[in-house]
């Protein structure tokens, strides 16, 4: 048990500077995506959600659990969405037109 | 923990992928080139870790999970077609979401473990729900001011922070007393509940032009909360993405506090909001230059280097396509336009270079505070368009006021400072600009879109 503990938080230490080191890089020109971005990725949650609905362990449980996977599904696709929408509008400036 | 079943081992690889293109993803977000790739890996990521999660021994009933998931989506699908105007709604919206499965999840496997809840668990528990919690709250409010539901001034009243301290400690309190005597189990709706007040009450004294820093400290909070969902679960993917997302946040909240010069321990004590506090002092009328917009179009046609300054007025009025067609007009008449984009200009970090790119404006024409701060001496036209407060020479000159300090976008060094403005009253944080007073500025009084399409007018049919 300690030791899954001290492995969880080697991991989440090495995944925070991980971030930092490659958040720094990011253009402030996409901050905006960015964020959409990763709130896309943090709806990852949505897998703790699917297994609590899967396993049907108590009435609430199920009902909290769906409740949590339409929250995190919604941000998946919406995420996903409109961070490729935003990215599709970067455009480099072509040869100014006669 | 049980021993692992065949497929675990699968799901801990799949798991592992998703991770590494998670990471990949983040890389890839580093330049406008190589973004696409960025946002396909954190799909495949995504969809990959999903099929994985289905595969889980534990899952005896997929019947509501499809229905959850096709719900979502259907949810989820709107929300990424929303306007580029209304993104920094949207994304306060999103946080919330995040934060509500997240609590969600939390105070489900409470209830399933107690009162047999180790320790460690319970602590981050409750961080989980806590965090969780006030993001929640915090978001919906932030969300709701930046729609204009609810009021964009700051609420303050006397004893909040103390108000706000206090809730937070009675929070932690109950939170640590749980942990020690794992049986009051009655204590866990208190600690949910005071935190989802303690969102409200965090963000209601925060106005509209701090909302930058807000949104990029909600986002930390939701990937933290979700990291310590993944040690809740002992779910490694979960702890790295929230691990990404809350560091990501991090990141972008110590951007948005140094570019207001506040200190990042006054922004994560929530003591925004403070700067509204101002004295609204010298009320003699000053007089200003004014112009109509065949004069601005004149100035304008005449000048060689203009350097557009966009802010959040721009995006309320709408105003940026016209001032693409500004842009493309100069452009033609062989003007060189840049845009100068101050970090905290909008209602989010990035806000003004998504509204112009939307409007087509390449990229490469969007500079950076730092970068054309040298550059304004040799500028003919420094052009504001709904930006206030970061062109305030005061941040540079003037110790009492309440920007002080505060790094600005140095259009007072222009040859000629043009401003378009509804009227003389000062912006959000209701400090005067000097700026508006000076020799060379001419102030363009009228709706942003309206004057700019009446410039385009004029430097259409002149010639």
């Amino acid at each position: 048990m300690s030791s899954t503990l001290i492995d969880s938080l080697f991991v989440f230490m090495l995944a925070a500077f991980i971030g930092f080191e490659v958040i720094r890089h990011v253009s402030p020109l996409l901050h905006t995506p960015l964020m959409s971005l990763t709130n896309a990725l943090d709806a990852i949650a949505v897998v703790g959600a699917i297994v609590l609905v899967g396993e049907r362990k108590s009435e609430y449980a199920t009902i909290l659990g769906v409740i949590a996977i339409v929250a995190a599904t919604s941000n998946v696709v919406g995420g996903f969405f409109i961070t490729d929408r935003m990215l599709r509008m970067f455009k480099t400036s072509r040869p100014v037109k006669k | 923990m049980t021993e692992f079943v065949g497929s675990q081992y699968l799901i801990e690889a799949i798991y592992l992928i998703a991770s590494a293109l998670f990471i990949l993803s983040l890389k890839w977000m580093s330049s406008p080139a190589t973004a696409r790739h960025g946002i396909l890996a954190g799909e495949i990521g995504m969809v990959l870790a999903i099929a994985g999660t289905l595969l889980h021994h534990g899952i005896v009933d997929w019947k509501w999970i499809i229905v959850a998931l096709v719900l979502g989506s259907g949810i989820g699908i709107p929300l990424g077609m929303v306007q580029m105007t209304a993104v920094p709604q949207r994304t306060a919206l999103s946080h919330a979401f995040g934060a509500l499965c997240v609590t969600l999840v939390g105070t489900a496997e409470f209830y399933l473990q107690t009162p047999h809840v180790p320790r460690f668990t319970m602590s981050v528990l409750s961080m989980e729900v806590i965090l969780g919690g006030l993001t929640f709250t915090g978001s919906l409010m932030a969300a709701g001011k930046l729609q204009e539901i609810l009021p964009q001034r700051p609420i303050t009243y006397k004893g909040q922070n103390f108000v706000n301290f206090l809730l937070f400690a009675v929070a932690v309190g109950s939170a640590v007393y749980l942990v020690l005597h794992p049986g009051a189990t009655q204590l866990f709706p208190l600690i949910v509940g005071v935190s989802l007040i303690f969102g409200v009450l965090l963000v209601i004294p925060i106005g509209g032009a701090d909302m930058p820093t807000v949104i990029s400290l909600l986002n930390s909070y939701a990937g933290l909360s979700a990291a310590a969902m993944g040690f809740v679960l002992q779910n490694k993917l979960l702890i790295i993405a929230g691990a990404l997302d809350g560091s990501s946040g991090l990141i972008l909240s110590i951007i948005m506090s140094k570019a207001m010069n506040r200190s990042f321990t006054n922004v994560l004590f929530g003591a925004f909001g403070q700067v509204q506090a101002s004295a609204a002092g010298g009320q003699e009328a000053k007089p200003v230059r004014n112009a109509t917009p065949e004069e601005a179009a004149a100035i304008l046609a005449a000048a060689n280097k203009v350097v557009v300054v966009p802010g959040y007025g721009m995006a309320v009025a709408q105003a940026q396509h016209k001032v693409r067609e500004l842009y493309d007009m100069l452009t033609k008449k062989g003007v060189e336009v840049r845009f100068a984009i101050h970090p905290v200009a909008g209602r989010m970090p990035g806000h003004m270079n998504v509204l112009l790119a939307e409007a087509d404006i390449p990229y490469d024409r969007l500079i950076e505070m730092d970068e054309i701060n040298g550059d304004f001496p040799q500028t003919d036209v420094a052009l504001i368009i709904g930006a206030n407060d970061v062109t305030n020479p005061a941040a540079r000159t003037d110790q009492s006021s309440p920007i002080f300090g505060m790094p600005i976008l140095d259009v007072d060094k222009a040859h000629t400072v043009m401003v378009i403005k509804r009227s003389m009253n000062p912006g959000f944080a209701g400090i005067d600009n000097p700026l508006y007073y000076l020799e060379n500025t001419l102030m363009l009084f009228g709706d942003a879109k309206q004057f700019v399409g009446g410039i385009v007018r004029e430097l259409g049919g002149g010639h």
